[in-house]
Parts: C-alpha cells; structure tokens; sequence
C-alpha cells in the first residue's frame, strides 16, 4: 500500500485528536498564568528605582542580594544584576521546558494531540541545543539559597530589634518555596548522586545516596514547586512593593516602618 | 445487563469506525466486551492480547484518543450512555482492525548495547546491594506495550524521525545497561549516544501512558540526558577528569 | 513441493517462553542456526505471568539448603511420580541457571550482604525461590530476550505451527513444521533437522484457568500427531488461588508468594482451615498450631511450616472442600488474608503487582481486606515423554522442553520449579537438539503429502460446510472439561466426557469462519480447537485409567493413593489416529538417592 494513502488514512481515523477530555484547559493555564509572571515580573523589575522595592528590613526577592553601586545609572534597575540566573535557571528546567514547549510552541499542545509542526528536531540543534548548558544555571541558582535565607533572616531584624512581621514570614516561604525548587532540579539530582552507578561502594557514596534520596523526594514534585516558588515570588514582591509605596500596611511587631 | 455502545476501527487504513452495542456484565474490561464482540457480531475482528492481567503488554490501543492497555481499562470508567471509540495505535502501521505493524520496536531492540557484566567474586557469586539495584529494578518493570513508543510525538507526528529516534521504552532499556553496577561498557562512553535523546524535550507523556507507572523521563530519559552532557558539555567536570584521571563518577 | 515461504534451519525452536529462549540460545551457541517461532509477539509468551520465582537450592538465605533436598523436596510434591534423573538434573542445575540469568543481566532482590535473596514457597522446605517481587516472570523473559536477540537467532513472531513435518521413512524422524502467518493467512514451511518443542500449556482446555490464550496444548497435541508418546497426561495442577470476582478476571492468578510472605486462607467463619486438612505424609514437618506457623515465618529451624504452604494439590483441594461445605466466601471462593497480618508498605513492596492487580480489576485493596480467592487450572504435569539428558522425545529429531514436556514434576509440581524447568531443560533441549543436527549431514526430507494434508486441514474452516461457530465450541469444550474432569474426578463423569468429545470432534470439523486469512482471530481459534480436543482426549483418557487419588489427579470413586499406580507411569500414544494408553513401570533410582527419602 502506498504510503501516502496510508498516512492520509490514518489521520482521517484520528482527526487532530480522539481524545475528549479537556485536554486543552493544561496548556490554556500554563500559557496564562506563565504569560502573567512574566508580564509582572519585567514591569516589576524594569521599574527599578522608580517602584520602591525596599521597606524596613524588607527586600524585595527579585532585588536580593541587592547590588547598587554608587555609579549606577538611575535608569538602571538593580534586579537586572540578578534576574539573570533565576531567569536562565527556569527557562532551562526541565520542568518548565515542558510546560511551556507544550503551551506556547504547541509541540506537542497536550499528550496523543496532533502537533501542527511540519517536521521536529527536538533539541538536537541550535538554539534548542543550549537547553543542556542547565546546569551551569544551577551553579547560579544555588548561591541564591542561601542569598536568600540570609535575606529571610535579616527580614526579622529591624532597627536593633527582633520581631516579626507579615512581610517576614513571606520572605521566609519564599526562601522555602525557593530553596526547595532548587533542591528539586533534575541536574542537581544527577551531580548529587545520579550520576554513580554504586551508592553502597564508599561511605562517602552512601552519604551522596541519602542526599540523592532528598532530592528525589522534592524531585517528584518538582511542577509543584516550581509553580509554588514562581507565584511566591511574585507575590512576595508585589507584597513588599505596595508596603514600600504606603499601599498597604505590614502587620508586625515593629510599628511602623 | 449494563449495554455498551462502542465505535471500532474495522479494516486496514482503507477501513472505517463500525458501532456495535453490547450487553455485558459488571466488572468487565475493554477487552472483554471486544471478547464478546467477536465470540457474536464480528468473529474476524483482529485484537492483539495474551495474559489479560496487565502483565504482557499485548493489548495496547486507543480508546477514547488516549493509548491505554485495553485489558486494564474498565467499562465503569465510562458513562453509561458513552460511546466508546476504540482505535489502533497511530504510530505504527495499520495491519487490520486493531492490530499494528510493531516490529519497528523490534528491530530497535536488535541494536540495543548488551549488558556487559565484569567477573564475579571468587565464590562465584556477583553481590550487588538492594540499594544500587532499586531504581533499574523499576525499569525492569516494563512490559513492552509500546504505549509511550505510541503515545511520543517526536515519532507520532513526524514519523521521518523513527530512523533516528530510539523512544522512550529503549531509553528505558539504555538507562538500565548505563546504571548497572556491574556493567562494564567502556567509560568515558556514553550508552545512549546515537539513538535520538536529544529529539526529546521531556513532554512527559511517555511517563503518563505508562500503564506500569515507571517514571520514564524522571528516572530513565532526564538522567541518561545529564550523563550525555557529562561526556559532551561540562567543562569542570572535563576539567576534573584531567587533573584527576577519572570524576566520571561511574567507576566501581 | 508446492510454492510455500520456506527456511531451512538446523534447529527449530517452537514457542517463545522461558524454556523455548534458553534452548534457542543454547542450540545456537552450539553452532547451529536456529530458528524460533512463536504464536505472540516475543517477549509476550505466558511465563512472563510467573510471579514467585525460580526455585534454586542456592543456599543464600538458608546454607543448610542443597541440592539434596530440592531434590527430595520435589519428589515428594511430586508424590514419587517424577522421573527421578529430571527431579535430580533440575535440582543440580538449577542454582547455575540462576546465576546465569544474573550474569545476562537479571536483576533478582537481594540479601543484606548484597547475594540473591530467596523466598518461602510451599512444598520448599528452604526459603529458595530467587525472585524479584512477584515479577518474576518477566525478569526472567525479559532477560532471555535480549540475551537471544543479540545471539543471531532468526525469530519468527506471531506465527502458529500447525503440524510436524515429517520424513516419510521407517523411523518417522521428525523434519520440520507447517505454520502460517498470522498476519497475512500466509503458510510457512520450516525445514529443520531437529525441532524443539516450548509450547507451554494446555489449560485454556478449562474455563476457570490462569493460562493466557496462547495455552492450548499445540505442542502436546502437535507431538502427539506426530506419535510421540505422552506421560502422566491426567495431572493438572489446578492452582489454588485464582481471582474469583468479577468473573472477567476469574482465574488470573494470585502468586503463592502471598501465602510465602505471611497471607494465610481462611473461610467464611474466619477460620484457617488448612489446620484440618494436613496429609499425613506431611504432618511432621506441617505446624499444627496457629502458634506455630506464625511462628515458622521467622524461625525455620524450632518451628514448622505453615499449612497454608502445603503443596499445591493439597490446598486446592482443601478450599474446593470449604467451598462445597458452605463455608466458602461470597463469590465461591475462601479469603486469602494478608491484610491483617501485614502492614500496608510491606505487603506493596513485597507483592507490587498483586496489589495493583486487585486494585485495577477489582477494586480491592489488599493492604486492607482480604482478598477472594479459588482454584484455577495452572499447569500441566504430563506431557511429551523426554529423555532427562537431552530433552529428546520418543521421535527422532523432536526435543521438548518446559511445561510441554512431561515427568518432571511427577503428579504434582511445586511452586517456583516451573521457572527453574524451563531454563534447566530448556538449555538441555537446546543442546541436544543442536547434537542431533549435527550428527545429521543435510536436512533431512520433508514428506510432500503430509505437507498438503497440512495445508488442507488448515484451509478447512474457511470451506466446511458446517455452521458451526468456533467461540462457541471452545466455551462449551472448556464448560464440558471443567464440570467432568476437573478437580474431583469419577468414572461416571469421565465416561460422559468421553461420549462428549466425540461428539464435539464431529462439531469441529464443522466450524466455519468469516472473513480472509488476514488476522483473522476466528480462523486461529478453529485451528487451535483441534488441538484443545486432542489434549481434552489424553487427559479424559489418562484420568479414567488411573483408579487412584495421587497429586494433580483426584478421584472421588478412588480417594486415596493405590499402591500399583504409585510405581507406573501411563503413557500415551497415537497410531493411525487411535490413542492407546499403557502402563510403565517409574525408572528406579539409585540407593544412594534413595536413602534421602529413609528419614520419612
């Protein structure tokens, strides 16, 4: 039978897709809420200087550790210094490369429904390709765990004084949220221990298996995380902006700022 | 008696979707009201099954658009007035009915690397630990329905990709030669070079079909893809392996 | 010759399972090229339902275990039947096979100091099943099948033999098969010096069974065509736990390894009733309190085992007796209580796929109640007489090997001695088969007259003139076997089930099939039934023949065992059509291996 025919056939017996479930409602959620992120989070850090970031013992995590050299021009935000490797760590993530490869480049838009590509190299090619360089940005993201924990701490420490406030606490599962999406990472599940073929051949391997199986159990959830994370940093950031710019008051054990 | 209405794939690609209603009876599978189908209205109809326990991975098609085994999906599943459509797989040629042309499976697996043991221990015995055989033991669980071969796009819509492109089951099978304490495929080389990995971009929908529940692109295809990027794109660790000699991390 | 596809081969290998990969492998390691054809896809074939394990006298987790007593172990299940030189081959090799399996890459659960650990089955008096889960099946397949793919052997998948060729001469050599596609209807002529048989089992002859569709006695039927003579056809392991609800999945089997692993049977009054039906041969060893055989889990030296572990025929028996008493469970069956006994992550590690099963099919979690469960036929003890060294049939050039095969497993076989039969006597089979090709110069001549015979028959459902349907037939075949020659036999019924093949021989050769010969599922089912109806007649014939109650084969006119018919085999053989039965003295073994059995 000549191949043509049969492939005609065969989309004929499929159409686009047989499935009839709401299999479009995943991808319509991602594309929106990620669209949403996005949009916030360049005004948010564009806007630099000219939307206070910073009140109390608060900052903003987007800003966090904050870089301001006196030299800097006023027209540039000092998150530009570190998006960057928040920025890179996400898109290259394995789980967000599948969430967005699906919303926005439709390929595929959900599982067993036509992809409308004509033809598909995956990432074997540029720029696809540079997907594998994810984890040099978990080298970068690493460093902000404990950027942003010391930022988490410094939240409960105001004018010589401890306490805790509502922006405190939010810094702080932001910190968590944050944390555990890094710890979650596919790359840092293999240079922990997934890369070994024995766990049982050293001491030092069984250690490296124990933290393995931390990372595997937040290796799981990883969408979860990522999702929590990402809308914990959002709000984390809206937060602190609106106490920053007098909006809203913070609720804590200082007074006010 | 519950009724059915189903809507089979009848013929070859010059077929067309057939609607039978049957009466069947509580706790039945797919499978089964297709048994009944034949055993009355349609005795030639071509359906691929063997242990109907979910066990040998036989009876894979799609029913309602989504790969699923058929012996494995119960008619309580559906509503009662549902019609339930029953299609082959779309990936691999159509041979009659719901029957495919799987052998392209096979002539993947015939290039598949062996598993290369080193020499046991002088007693005879290999020892290995429960702890560094647990996660290829889930591979092992794979029953070869080729549902996730079925269900990947990369060769569901661009079938100019079969010859490069290995699938998620062989993924699986590599992930097991590549992790095997005692395999003793020469290092420095990576196992899955050659079959397509990077054609991959981790939909994830290998992972869902899996009717074994084995987490094929967690476990098997994400971590052959940082062990490929070992090899070809980590300068520290290139680094490490020159001032050390080794940092391969594999060695016994 | 007419212009059929042919393959010339020095070794035919038919049937794909355990047994069929490992004497594929080994025929060709052997040099010789060799062919493997299967009804399945590769890879599918029934072993891969194999749950608990593969029985290896390893010694790993007890070091008191050897062969010895694997050997004395399985004669005893046996009930002295087997042939004591297979029981002994078997138990002698069997450890190797293992490691074997390991060395091609089989990943089997392991002991704390990281050797292959090995688990309680009845009839074992060790714990000495190797296993991985309750898959072991698969493992087990799935490792013979990579290991043979990269051997060079040619596969043929979904292709069904349907008659042995032979040469035409005195001897009646063996010189090839006649198959067909199932893809296409196609015929298929294979030319072979030497054909091995791993064709499985017979059980689909029942209604209640575990076997996959595939068990319909090809091999036994095809070498008994061929004359070869046939042994111990009336034992058939009916096992005693299959699912019993819902009735879709009534007969799938429950692994043993339930009851290994702490599960115990009990009846509608909650009582564990295998108290009160433990045999005598095996009351010292069997604990008779409940005390005891909880006891037993952990300590196998100060305690004896659990009833719920005796040998296969015992126990199924015994809950066919609960059942017809009354005290049964809902669907007709007993509960098999793990629930209670363990807790939930233990039982999910130990018995994944059981879990799943139950959860899948019927909506049962078995972490919480308990499961129902009855007898379904399983296995088939009997089969094509072999020679214990090299798996040879009574035919020149036929080989079988695995459940085909016959004498290995006496009246009654042990749990976990299937997996270990198959790669034992498979790799014998596989050799010797490859021997006698090679002491063959050319392929041998293929009988042109048979061959057309065998192309007719085949063709005949498509061109009788009868209307008879084939599913029906098989229902009714299976209905007729179950309710007459099932677990409790008498004369009466058997009696009436031989009237009743005749007359369902005359109904098959009046099936009639729809369609082409494209994949065609009615036409292989009309060819299969023929099958299925000889191996329903050398069951009916063997079970009426043997006035006893012994293993796999209970007659309720003969409820105990008679001492004549535990010293000879009843063997079967076909001529000009007509299957004739005798009785054969048990080969005898030595003194030596016989004084293992003096302590009893």
């Amino acid at each position: 039978m000549a191949q043509a025919t049969g492939a005609l056939a065969r989309e004929r017996r499929y159409g686009k897709t047989q499935r009839r479930d709401r299999w479009w409602l995943e991808p319509v959620l991602v594309a929106t809420g990620l669209g949403a992120f996005i949009a916030y989070s360049t005004v948010s850090a564009l806007l630099g200087e000219h939307w206070a970031f910073e009140v109390g013992p608060y900052l903003s995590p987007f800003f966090e550790p904050l870089i301001r050299p006196d030299w800097l021009p006023d027209w540039f935000s000092p998150a530009l210094f570190i998006l960057p490797a928040p920025l890179a760590f996400r898109t290259t993530c394995y789980y967000y490369r599948r969430a967005y490869y699906r919303a926005y480049f439709m390929s595929p838009p959900a599982c067993a429904v036509r992809e409308p590509a004509g033809s598909y190299s995956g990432e074997s090619r540029f720029p696809l390709v540079l997907q594998q360089l994810h984890r040099f940005a978990l080298y970068a993201a690493l460093v902000f765990v404990p950027v942003l924990w010391f930022g988490a701490l410094r939240s409960y420490w105001h004018d010589g004084e401890l306490g805790v406030g509502l922006g405190s606490v939010l810094i702080t599962v932001n910190a968590f949220l944050l944390m555990m999406y890094t710890f979650g990472c596919h790359s840092l599940r293999h240079l922990v221990a997934g890369g070994l073929n024995c766990f049982s051949c050293s001491t030092f391997r069984q250690a490296r298996h124990r933290a393995w199986r931390f990372v595997t159990v937040a290796n799981e959830h990883h969408r979860l995380w990522a999702w929590t994370s990402l809308i914990g940093v959002g709000l984390t950031d809206l937060y602190i902006h609106l106490v920053a710019n007098d909006v809203i008051t913070d609720p804590n054990t200082w007074g006010s700022f | 008696m519950p009724q059915a209405h189903l809507r089979v794939w009848r013929g070859g690609d010059d077929g067309e979707y057939r609607e039978y209603d049957v009466e069947y009876s509580e706790g039945m599978v797919v499978l089964d009201v297709l048994h009944l189908l034949q055993a009355t209205a349609a005795p030639d109809m071509a359906v691929r099954w063997n242990c109907k326990a979910g066990k040998c991975g036989s009876c894979s098609a799609e029913v309602n658009g989504k790969p699923r085994l058929m012996c494995m999906t119960r008619m309580q599943l559906f509503d009662p007035y549902e019609t339930i459509a029953i299609a082959p797989l779309k990936t691999f040629p159509l041979i009659r009915d719901l029957v495919t042309d799987v052998s392209h499976n096979y002539a993947v697996a015939n290039g598949m690397p062996e598993f290369a043991p080193g020499p046991p221990a002088p007693d005879g015995d290999y020892r290995m630990q429960q702890i560094d055989i647990d996660r290829m033991q889930e591979f092992h669980k794979c029953i070869e329905c080729f549902l996730c071969q079925d269900v990947c796009h990369v060769i569901r819509d661009h079938s100019d990709n079969l010859p490069n492109f290995a699938g998620p089951r062989f993924f699986v099978q590599l992930a097991q030669v590549s992790m095997h304490p005692l395999d003793e495929h020469a290092k420095g080389d990576t196992v899955s070079a050659g079959f397509g990995l990077d054609y991959c971009n981790i939909t994830k929908c290998c992972t869902d079909v899996c009717p074994e529940g084995i987490h094929i692109t967690d476990n098997a295809i994400i971590p052959l893809k940082e062990r490929a990027i070992d090899e070809r794109f980590d300068p520290i660790r290139a680094l490490g392996r020159r001032l050390f000699g080794r940092g391969d991390g594999r060695s016994h | 010759m007419p212009d059929y596809e042919t393959h010339e081969y020095d070794v035919l290998v038919i049937g794909a399972g355990g047994a069929g990969l490992r004497a594929a492998i080994e025929a060709s390691a052997e040099g010789a090229r060799t062919a493997l054809v299967c009804k399945s896809l590769l890879g599918k074939a029934h072993t891969v339902m194999a749950e608990g394990g593969i029985a290896a006298a390893l010694g790993n987790v007890y070091e008191q275990d050897n062969w010895q007593v694997h050997f004395r172990d399985t004669m005893r299940g046996g009930k002295m039947l087997n042939h004591w030189r297979m029981a002994q081959i078997h138990a002698q090799e069997a450890p190797d096979r293992v490691r074997e399996l390991e060395r091609w890459g089989a990943l089997f659960d392991r002991t704390a100091d990281g050797r292959i650990l090995q688990r309680d089955f009845g009839g074992h008096r060790f714990a000495r099943l190797a296993h991985v889960g309750d898959r072991t099946g698969l493992e087990m397949i799935r490792t013979l099948q990579q290991h043979a793919v990269h051997r060079g052997i040619d596969v043929f998948m979904e292709c069904t033999v349907t008659r042995l060729l032979k040469d035409g001469g005195e001897s009646g050599a063996v010189s090839g098969a006649f198959a067909y596609w199932r893809e296409s209807g196609r015929f298929v002529v294979f030319r072979a010096k030497a054909v091995v048989l791993a064709t499985g089992g017979l059980c689909k002859v029942y209604s209640i069974n575990s076997n996959s569709w595939e068990g319909t006695g090809d091999g036994h039927a095809l070498a008994t065509w061929a004359g070869a003579d046939m042994i111990d056809m009336e034992f058939v392991q009916f096992h005693p736990t299959g699912m019993v609800w819902p009735l879709s999945v009534r007969g799938i089997l429950v692994t043993e390894g339930v009851r290994g692993d702490g599960g115990t049977l009990k009846n509608a009054g909650g009582e564990r009733f295998m108290f009160r039906y433990i045999p005598p041969m095996f009351a010292a060893e069997t604990a008779d309190t409940e005390a005891e055989a909880d006891r037993w889990y952990n300590d196998r030296i100060n305690a004896r085992r659990t009833p719920d572990l005796l040998p296969r025929d015992e126990v199924a028996r015994a809950i066919n007796a609960e059942v017809k008493a009354g005290r049964g469970s809902p669907h007709g069956g007993v509960f098999l209580d793990i629930a209670s006994r363990r807790d939930a992550a233990y039982i999910q590690r130990r018995l994944p796929s059981m879990y799943h099963q139950f959860r899948e099919l019927a909506d049962v979690d078995i972490t919480q109640v308990a499961m129902e469960v009855g007898p379904t036929a399983h296995y088939a003890m009997g089969g094509v007489r072999v020679d214990p060294e090299t798996g040879a049939a009574t035919v020149p050039g036929l080989f079988a090997a695995g459940e085909v095969a016959g004498g290995m497993h006496g009246s009654n076989r042990l749990g976990g001695n299937s997996l270990s039969d198959l790669v034992v006597f498979g790799r014998r089979a596989g050799f010797g088969a490859a021997e006698h090709a090679r002491g063959l110069g050319g392929l041998p001549h293929v009988d042109g007259e048979s061959l057309e015979l065998a192309a007719t028959e085949a063709l005949a459902p498509f061109e009788a003139g009868g209307n008879e349907n084939p599913y029906t037939i098989h229902r009714e075949l299976q209905e007729a076997m179950q309710a007459l020659v099932g677990i409790i036999r008498t004369e009466g019924e058997l009696a009436q089930a031989r009237e009743q093949l005749g007359t369902f021989r005359e109904r098959v050769q009046r099936v009639r099939v729809e369609g082409t010969r494209q994949y065609n599922p009615g036409w292989h089912l009309a060819l299969d039934l023929r099958a299925l109806l000889t191996v329903a007649e050398l069951i009916t014939q063997g079970a009426q023949a043997r006035k006893e109650s012994r293993g796999g084969h209970t007659r309720d006119d003969f409820p105990g065992p008679d001492a004549h018919f535990g010293t000879v085999n009843l063997v079967q053989r076909q001529r000009d059509g007509v299957l004739a039965l005798r009785e054969e003295p048990l080969p005898q073994m030595s003194d030596e291996l016989r004084r293992l059995f003096e302590e009893d």
